[in-house]
């Protein structure tokens, strides 16, 4: 089964961290990617750009309404994702553990609708 | 003259009694589908009802219902379309060979691993023992809400969330490797613990429902302990069970007054449970693991050695609570040590106990504090003091019979 972990973290924590911590959890995500890859689990991964960045469309009685932000503004942003192809829950559970994510702050694991 | 018809509906309700959860465990492991496997076995016994008494009870009555339900469940992902339902029934069509080609003469028996799957950490921890109860022994929704007092609206769309949680997520039907077992075993221990305490919590035995909660949460227990029968806490969670089981008539008077443990007639304690519990609880201490539930059901122990010995061991007692205080910091649990240090070294050291948790708020609202306190207080002669704590305990007591109990103990003070 195919499941996408959702990181999401403190953006503001992040920005204000240290230039050696930033390059130490660069690393990890590094570590742990290369880890999915051995494993051949690896389907997918992205890092996204801060919610500062982001844009947001909804559209309603036919008029497009395009407002600046995320959607919703919370402490923890959506940072990142990996997509991942094991067996069961169990083994999701476990990576999604492994990943330096759930460490900052949390990784919400959800399976992907198989069409 | 026999009565063919009949015949099949007992042969049917013996299977569905022993082997319910079996077929359910069996049918929804490769699928993880508990609701379809639900769904395709009361089919199938809808369908043993009408042929068993016409060709007569197969030999294998389970196997008979594998078979049916399987088919039942092929039909169902041939009427559906979708790719993955394809896959599916290819699956169910592999499944289906498979059981040919072992002449169907042995069940696999998948009950453990369905227990782990229904107490998961990604199930709602409030659904876990209803789960258990209703795809293990088959209980349906509306009489387990009656159990758990909730309305059946709710239990029912917790089960069935918690159904499409196991399909959906992919939460997998097997039994945790070594590392991870005394984690999730805790889960599904406190699930069947849970399922107990409910049957218990009436302890008149009025309510039917409940009681049989209680024996089948025993059931489940002794089915637990055949699967994994070196696992301490689970051994000792069945003996833990069997003990209180063993006094549960003894705690209302035939006029239904509430008896506390110490005036209860051990002659009123059922022998053979509590035989049974102590031989477990034994084969469980020679693990060398100690837990909760052993250590809980040691300190039955204790009390009940009233029995031959005419008192119970209040120093093993001390020291059970003692080290159930070390595991789980409970505010109960401080509350009992406090009344087994009254035993040990009398009323005043069980009173400092006391007050060393009065910062604690929840205790404002908690009965058994008060009680406790209002009988240690009128042993050391506090009678005003007694006084007011009785009042209290009794302003926090649901149940009618306790009241009347607390406020017999509450007039005996003034005499």
């Amino acid at each position: 089964m195919k499941y996408m972990l959702l990181i999401y973290g403190n953006e503001a924590g992040q920005q204000a961290a240290s230039k050696a911590d930033t390059d130490r959890m660069m690393a990890a995500y590094r570590a742990y990617t290369e880890a999915l890859q051995k494993a051949g689990v690896l389907a997918g991964a992205d890092r996204l750009q801060g919610s500062t960045s982001a844009t947001t469309v909804r559209v309603t009685n036919g008029k497009t309404n395009v407002l600046d932000g995320p959607y919703a503004e919370t402490k923890e942003q959506l940072g990142g994702y990996y997509m991942i192809d094991v067996p069961d829950l169990d083994a999701a559970l476990s990576w999604a553990g492994r990943c330096p994510g759930a460490s900052h702050g949390v990784v919400e694991v959800r399976p992907i609708w198989a069409m | 003259m026999r009565d063919d018809g009949e015949d099949a509906r007992n042969a049917a309700e013996a299977v569905a009694r022993q082997s319910y959860g079996k077929l359910v465990a069996l049918l929804a492991a490769r699928m993880r589908d508990v609701a379809e496997a639900e769904d395709a076995l009361s089919e199938a016994f809808a369908a043993a009802l009408g042929d068993w008494p016409k060709g007569g009870v197969p030999a294998s009555p389970e196997a008979w219902l594998i078979t049916e339900a399987r088919r039942k469940m092929i039909d169902g992902a041939r009427r559906r379309r979708s790719r993955q339902d394809g896959v599916d029934h290819l699956r169910l069509i592999a499944d289906e060979l498979e059981a040919a080609a072992a002449q169907q003469t042995h069940i696999p028996d998948h009950r453990l691993a369905l227990m782990f799957a229904c107490a998961h950490p990604a199930i709602d921890p409030r659904t876990r023992a209803p789960l258990i109860l209703q795809t293990i022994l088959g209980f349906d929704a509306a009489t387990i809400a009656s159990a758990f007092l909730v309305s059946p609206a709710t239990m029912g769309q917790r089960l069935v969330r918690a159904k499409s949680k196991i399909r959906e997520a992919g939460i997998p039907f097997r039994v945790p490797e070594r590392s991870e077992l005394q984690d999730r075993l805790a889960a599904v221990l406190e699930a069947m613990y849970a399922a107990f305490a409910e049957g218990w919590c009436d302890p008149a035995g009025t309510e039917i429902r409940r009681r049989n909660l209680a024996e089948e949460a025993i059931w489940l227990g002794r089915l637990l302990v055949s699967l994994l029968p070196d696992e301490p806490e689970a051994l000792g969670l069945l003996a833990l069970m069997l003990y209180a089981e063993a006094r549960r008539g003894a705690r209302r008077s035939p006029q239904g007054d509430y008896v506390p443990l110490a005036d209860q007639d051990p002659a009123s304690w059922n022998t053979s449970l509590i035989e049974e519990a102590e031989a477990l609880l034994l084969r469980a201490g020679q693990r060398g693991m100690l837990g909760r539930y052993q250590l809980e059901a040691a300190l039955q122990s204790a009390h009940v050695v009233r029995r031959v010995t005419g008192s119970s061991d209040w120093s093993a007692v001390e020291r059970i609570y003692e080290a159930l205080w070390e595991i789980t910091g409970s505010l109960v649990v401080a509350i009992n040590r406090a009344i087994a240090l009254a035993e040990t070294r009398g009323p005043a050291a069980g009173l400092a106990a006391l007050d060393a948790l009065m910062d604690n708020v929840a205790l404002a609202e908690y009965q058994p504090y008060w009680a406790a306190r209002a009988g240690l207080l009128a042993r050391t002669g506090a009678r005003d003091a007694a006084d007011q704590a009785y009042e209290r305990a009794i302003g926090l007591e649901p149940d009618p019979a306790v009241r009347r109990f607390l406020e017999q103990c509450r007039m005996e003070l003034v005499g």
